[in-house]
């Protein structure tokens, strides 16, 4: 029985919440839907936390969906990578369960709030199904799953201009997932195959081919605009500022990061870094993507007067930091990379989490609004500190580690523009979170507020941030754990010692 | 160029097919104003996609593949079971493209882009101005703190006993 449990765990944590998504539906009670949703969410993490352990012993896990044999059927395949990100995604998805719960009450009716558990939790599966396959093909539809349920729940967002950004994010969402399915088809047209490990065999032969090199280009443009990477960034301050909060905490800190990673998937283990870094120039044109995006994003937050448009600004910064790092193709560059995708992860979800627990209390967002909360909600506004000083990278905490290792890979590899840029950026960063910091510490609070909540948020938000920063702060403090399963994740992807 | 005319051109007929539907579906959702339209584009240049895949699994004369006697040649069955896939894809994105222009419409009486755009414009505008206001009000009452009355018990206790 366990063993069955162990050898059917790659496949199960994607049909956990797969599941368990319709069932909240079935359940039809806002409470049993949110019952249903922390179960699944849970049993997922410790999945995924295990099969992390299995990857590191045995190196990659490899599971044949309906025991087809690969590559002719669906492959699922777990190595540190993918567990690495799987970990990051289940374990946001897990601790926004009590954060949810009244979240989602104070800005959803009550009637619907079934319906956006059973979002939360089909867009989980698309971005677990995303991470644990083997298949080009099926990335895509899971990727199309995750983002349809996205769509839906930033549509659900308490103000009427979350529709629009929705439907913004639907339109630049679907072009980017279409452009993904043309890049599928062009390598599938030339190899025969979908496996990404066949694909990787058999691309090499037609390498030449001006039908390869436009399959690589439609991936990577796909693939950027689910990301936000700087052009394609416009839909992401919509989405984020209007979504209802939890949504904000959840798909801040996962969605993005999970399009990097399906990025790196394709040009690192399906193309291959030679091809993609050494025939064709990518790592340049990404290094500079990368580098307007950490200026230009840092330098628009600053002016934003909403502090959760302020943080989705922010994370167009900070998507340029992760891209940076895995455009280098360096094991130094990308374990770098791959560092800070999840540390940022877990700041953004942090801040956040803080900042919709003072819109639980405020109902607005504006940095106007938050004046003087320091003293009305001291744990909550010391979340928000310790988690902006993870963003700016002070010492002894996540963000330190990954800019620290970030600098440490662009000094090797000699490109110490970028590298004078990442400063600045980090630089702006104190500006614009000292802006929010001076506003709930240093400003009074206003005589004449009527906020809709009194006192501190509800415990169940309070446990989830301060889970997020107490990670955070871990990782700052011992960063070892972390810091080898990225190496050992950088070297399965490009080489060198790990 | 004799060889374009009767080879290239019929031979590639669907990629030439896919490439202008693709660029009439892209300049659609690029150009067009009203929602339902720009939703309409993005059918079209799904549509596109649809039939590059149909198109590259196809073999001139081929049928089914189903086993029969003789010697048939089949059609590559896989890109037409992936594109049935991706159809349910799209499917699903135009209704929850529909569903949300229904909300667009409930909400700001218009699926002109561009109205929606003043409309939320007009409110942002506003929203910014005030905010300004308020910051810069903020501000002042500070100022006024720092030179006010209200550090007078430092005053008292550095006064000589």
């Amino acid at each position: 029985m366990i063993t069955a449990f162990f050898n059917q765990m790659p496949v199960l944590v994607v049909v956990v919440p797969l599941l368990a998504a319709p069932l909240c539906v079935l359940a039809h009670r806002a409470f049993a839907a949110w019952l249903i949703y922390c179960l699944a969410s849970w049993l997922a993490f410790a999945m995924a936390f295990l099969l992390f352990v299995e990857a590191k012993i045995a190196g990659e896990v490899s599971y044949a969906v309906g025991n087809w044999a690969p590559p002719f059927g669906i492959e699922l395949v777990i190595d540190t990578y993918s567990a690495l990100v799987l970990l990051l995604v289940t374990g946001v998805a897990a601790v926004t369960g009590p954060y949810a719960r009244k979240s989602i009450a104070s800005e959803i009716a009550i009637e619907r709030e079934y319906l956006v558990f059973a979002l939360m939790l089909l867009c989980l599966a698309g971005l677990i199904g995303i991470t644990v396959t083997g298949d080009a093909f099926n990335l895509f539809v899971f990727l199309e799953i995750s983002s349809l349920s996205s769509y839906a729940l930033i549509a659900m967002g308490p103000k009427r201009r979350a529709l629009l950004s929705s439907f913004q994010y639907l339109i630049m969402g679907t072009v980017g997932g279409t452009f993904l399915l043309i890049g599928i088809g062009l390598i599938f047209m030339m190899t025969g195959t979908l496996n990404m490990a066949d694909l990787a065999d058999r691309l090499p032969e037609v390498y030449a081919t001006r039908t390869v090199q436009a399959g690589l280009a439609f991936i990577v443009v796909g693939l950027s605009l689910k990301a936000a990477l700087m052009p394609a960034h416009i839909w992401l301050p919509n989405a984020y500022t209007y979504a209802p909060s939890a949504i904000s905490a959840f798909i801040a800190a996962t969605a993005t990061k999970v399009a990097v990673y399906a990025l790196f998937r394709f040009v690192f283990t399906v193309f291959g870094v030679g091809y993609a870094f050494g025939t064709l120039p990518l790592g340049i044109v990404l290094l500079a993507l990368a580098a307007v995006s950490m200026i230009a994003g840092s330098l628009a937050s600053i002016f934003q007067t909403d502090v959760k448009r302020l943080l989705a600004w922010s994370s167009v910064a900070q998507m340029g930091y992760i891209v940076a790092g895995f455009a280098l193709a360096t094991p130094a560059g990308v374990s770098a990379g791959l560092v800070h995708l999840l540390n940022h992860g877990l700041i953004k979800g942090a801040l956040f989490m803080a900042v919709g627990a003072m819109v639980w209390r405020v109902r607005a967002s504006s940095i106007n609004d938050l004046a003087g909360l320091g003293r009305a909600m001291p744990l909550t506004s010391a979340a928000f500190v310790i988690g902006g000083l993870s963003l700016i990278g002070v010492p002894a905490t996540a963000g330190f580690i990954s800019k620290w290792a970030l600098m440490s890979a662009l000094f090797d590899a000699q490109h110490y523009g970028v590298m004078a840029l990442l400063l600045v950026a980090s630089l702006l960063s104190i500006i614009y979170v000292g802006r929010v910091i001076e506003a709930l510490y240093f400003r009074p609070l206003p005589d004449d507020v009527s906020h809709h909540k009194h006192g501190e948020a509800p415990l169940g938000m309070q446990v989830a941030t301060w889970t997020l920063i107490a990670v955070n702060i871990v990782i700052g403090v011992h960063a070892t754990p972390e810091l080898e399963a990225a190496a050992r994740a950088a070297a399965s992807l490009v080489g060198g010692a790990p | 160029m004799n060889q374009f005319l009767t080879e290239t051109l019929p031979g590639l007929f669907n990629y030439w097919i896919v490439i202008g539907l693709m660029m009439i579906g892209f300049y659609t959702v690029i150009a067009h104003d009203n929602l339902v339209k720009k939703l309409i584009g993005l059918t079209v240049f799904q549509s596109a996609v649809f039939i590059l895949y149909i198109s590259m699994g196809f073999i001139h004369g081929s049928t089914a593949p189903i086993i029969i006697d003789g010697d048939p040649v089949y059609a590559h069955p896989l890109p037409q079971v992936l594109i049935l896939t991706a159809i349910v894809v799209g499917v699903s994105t135009t209704a929850l493209g529909l569903a949300l222009i229904v909300r667009i419409n409930e909400a700001y009486g218009s699926i002109e882009e561009d109205d929606v755009l003043a409309a939320d414009m007009a409110t942002s505008e506003g929203e910014e101005a005030r905010e300004e206001a308020r910051s810069e009000q903020a501000e002042a009452a500070e100022g006024h703190a720092a030179t006010g009355a209200d550090d007078g018990a430092e005053a008292h206790e550095s006064r000589p006993a």
